[in-house]
């Protein structure tokens, strides 16, 4: 294990802590903007988590240990992920604790873990967001592993690490694959992420909310937790979508150097991505609930049809 | 330019492989002006695809397909559609015989078989673009599938333009294009298949008040 291995890891998870909630302000932010709204302060998350963390939790009657569990494993399935993902540098220590598979699976840890305690308390509410979100994740989890398979059949290798490093620094090529990958990546991460196609993060609406629902009997710190860990979801995403994508800039193996300059190219494409992000949100209207599953059939479906591409033009027999 | 050249083959790639899922949108799409949209958008990547081909094997009635390509399917029959719709007052929905997940499972299935039967004929060709030979097959396959599970005249008459998009992408990938002679009939067939087809919509709908090609089955002699 390298010193610059070492840095690189440290600075991948303060990175993903410190600035998953800049990224969720960003994206708001553009989204008041263009919506005509007055937008509110880019670190409003900072200051709602803040407040959340000062103040007394309150439980609800025979809530059991595991409710009051679940933020945590959230929490720490979100950083196990961000860790794992290159966002600065390939050298990554942990790297060998979750290839992409595994990391498809961290996701899903953490969503049954937030589905069983939004059921724990027994509201109907929570119940319902519970199943809605197990809904929408086993439509959305087989699309992002067939993305994940089609970029490890040209890595040749399931590690997050190695498919970035082959995509970022061997000699450039262009995956037509990779195309049809990238449009069902951003469909799935819209569905996982609770974004507008398929939930409104801003919404209490009761006929429409999913990710909301879950965590209305939340409260204090347990709630700030959630709220991190939503953020550090989409950073993880965002991460994962722009190493597999627009790898670019990623630092190497015992590069010092090449981390440096990585930290603000990273800046600069979360930038860009989040106001995508808000972009496809703003001029895309929210789908009746039973819409959801063919929107994530059709991701799932170019997934294959990336897949197929994959086999067809690029196979070195 | 010579930066291009380099990845010609790949850049020919991408293109057939963005024509493969246009065809796939078209298929999942639900609006009918946006339907035609995609259709121009088709026809500008085939464009595309025929200038690299031309560029790189510098055979100048490739240029030529190129010229017509843009000229007809990108710019000249959307449009011509366009005015369809609005004359007509189509309604914006799409209406499918199958419902539109169910059409895309059946469109995966199509482009498995259609990659399958162009595997081993593009081993055969010796373009430089051979693995588009599966694309091109497909595309039609798909244009096929929604000429048949549509009901309204006017997307058939997509379906049938977006087919002869797969054609034409299989012509140019496995032999470099048709010759030229071939591909001028071609063109003019199909810009006159939609002018009759056209006036055809003005008729059915008079007949009609509808443009549902359902009514027609019941056309019988009294």
């Amino acid at each position: 294990m390298s010193v610059a291995g070492l840095l690189g890891q440290v600075f991948a998870i303060v990175f993903a802590l410190a600035l998953a909630p800049l990224l969720t302000g960003w994206v708001n932010q553009c989204r008041a903007w263009l919506q005509n709204r007055s937008a509110p302060p880019l670190l409003q998350p900072y200051y709602m988590l803040h407040k959340l963390f000062n103040k007394d939790v309150v439980l609800a009657h025979g809530a059991s240990p595991l409710f009051r569990f679940a933020p945590y494993a959230l929490f720490g399935c979100m950083m196990l992920a961000c860790a794992i993902i290159p966002s600065l540098s390939t050298d990554l220590p942990l790297a060998p604790a979750a290839d992409a598979l595994a990391l498809v699976g961290v996701f899903g840890l953490a969503r049954v873990f937030i589905s069983l305690a939004a059921m724990d308390i027994g509201t109907s509410f929570g119940s319902l967001g519970g199943r809605r979100e197990m809904l929408v994740g086993f439509l959305a989890e087989p699309a992002l592993l067939i993305v994940i398979f089609t970029v490890a059949l040209i890595a040749q290798s399931t590690s997050v690490a190695t498919i970035v490093e082959t995509l970022a620094h061997r000699e450039f090529v262009i995956y037509p694959s990779i195309a049809f990958a990238g449009i069902a990546f951003t469909m799935v991460s819209f569905a996982e992420n609770a974004r507008v196609p398929v939930d409104n993060p801003a919404t209490h609406l009761e006929l429409t909310m999913i990710h909301e629902a879950m965590i209305l009997e939340y409260s204090g710190r347990h709630l700030a937790l959630i709220e991190w860990a939503a953020s550090l979801k989409l950073y993880a995403y965002s991460c994962l979508g722009l190493a597999l994508f627009f790898p670019w800039g990623i630092a190497e193996r015992d590069n010092f150097m090449a981390l440096v300059a990585a930290i603000p190219i990273l800046l600069a494409k979360l930038l860009i991505g989040g106001f995508l992000v808000a972009l496809i949100e703003t001029i895309n209207a929210k789908m009746r609930i039973f819409r959801a599953p063919e929107f994530l059939g059709t991701a799932f479906l170019l997934a294959v049809l990336g897949m197929l591409v994959n086999l067809l033009l690029e196979s070195r027999v | 330019m010579s930066g291009l050249m380099a990845y010609s083959g790949q850049l020919i790639n991408l293109c057939a492989a963005v024509i493969l899922l246009l065809a796939f949108a078209m298929l999942a799409q639900r609006r009918v002006i946006h339907l035609i949209d995609l259709f121009a958008l088709q026809g500008f990547t085939l464009f595309l695809s025929t200038l690299i081909m031309a560029l790189k094997t510098g055979q100048t009635h490739l240029f030529y397909s190129a010229g017509l390509t843009l000229g007809l399917k990108a710019l000249l029959l959307p449009w011509i559609l366009h005015r369809l719709v609005r004359k007509l007052h189509v309604k914006s929905e799409v209406e499918a015989l199958i419902n539109i997940p169910t059409t895309m499972l059946v469109g995966i299935v199509l482009v498995v078989i259609a990659f399958n039967v162009a595997l081993p004929i593009s081993n055969l060709s010796s373009s430089i673009a051979r693995g588009m030979l599966g694309i091109a097959l497909a595309a039609v396959m798909l244009a096929f599938l929604m000429m048949i599970t549509r009901r309204k005249a006017i997307t058939q008459v997509v379906g049938f333009l977006s087919m002869e998009n797969g054609l034409f992408l299989a012509a140019t990938s496995a032999t470099y294009g048709m010759p030229m002679v071939v591909e001028l009939g071609i063109a003019l067939d199909v810009l006159v298949g939609v002018i009759i087809l056209g006036v055809f919509f003005f008729q059915i709908r008079d007949q009609f008040d509808s443009l549902d090609i359902h009514h027609m089955e019941k056309l019988k002699e009294h």
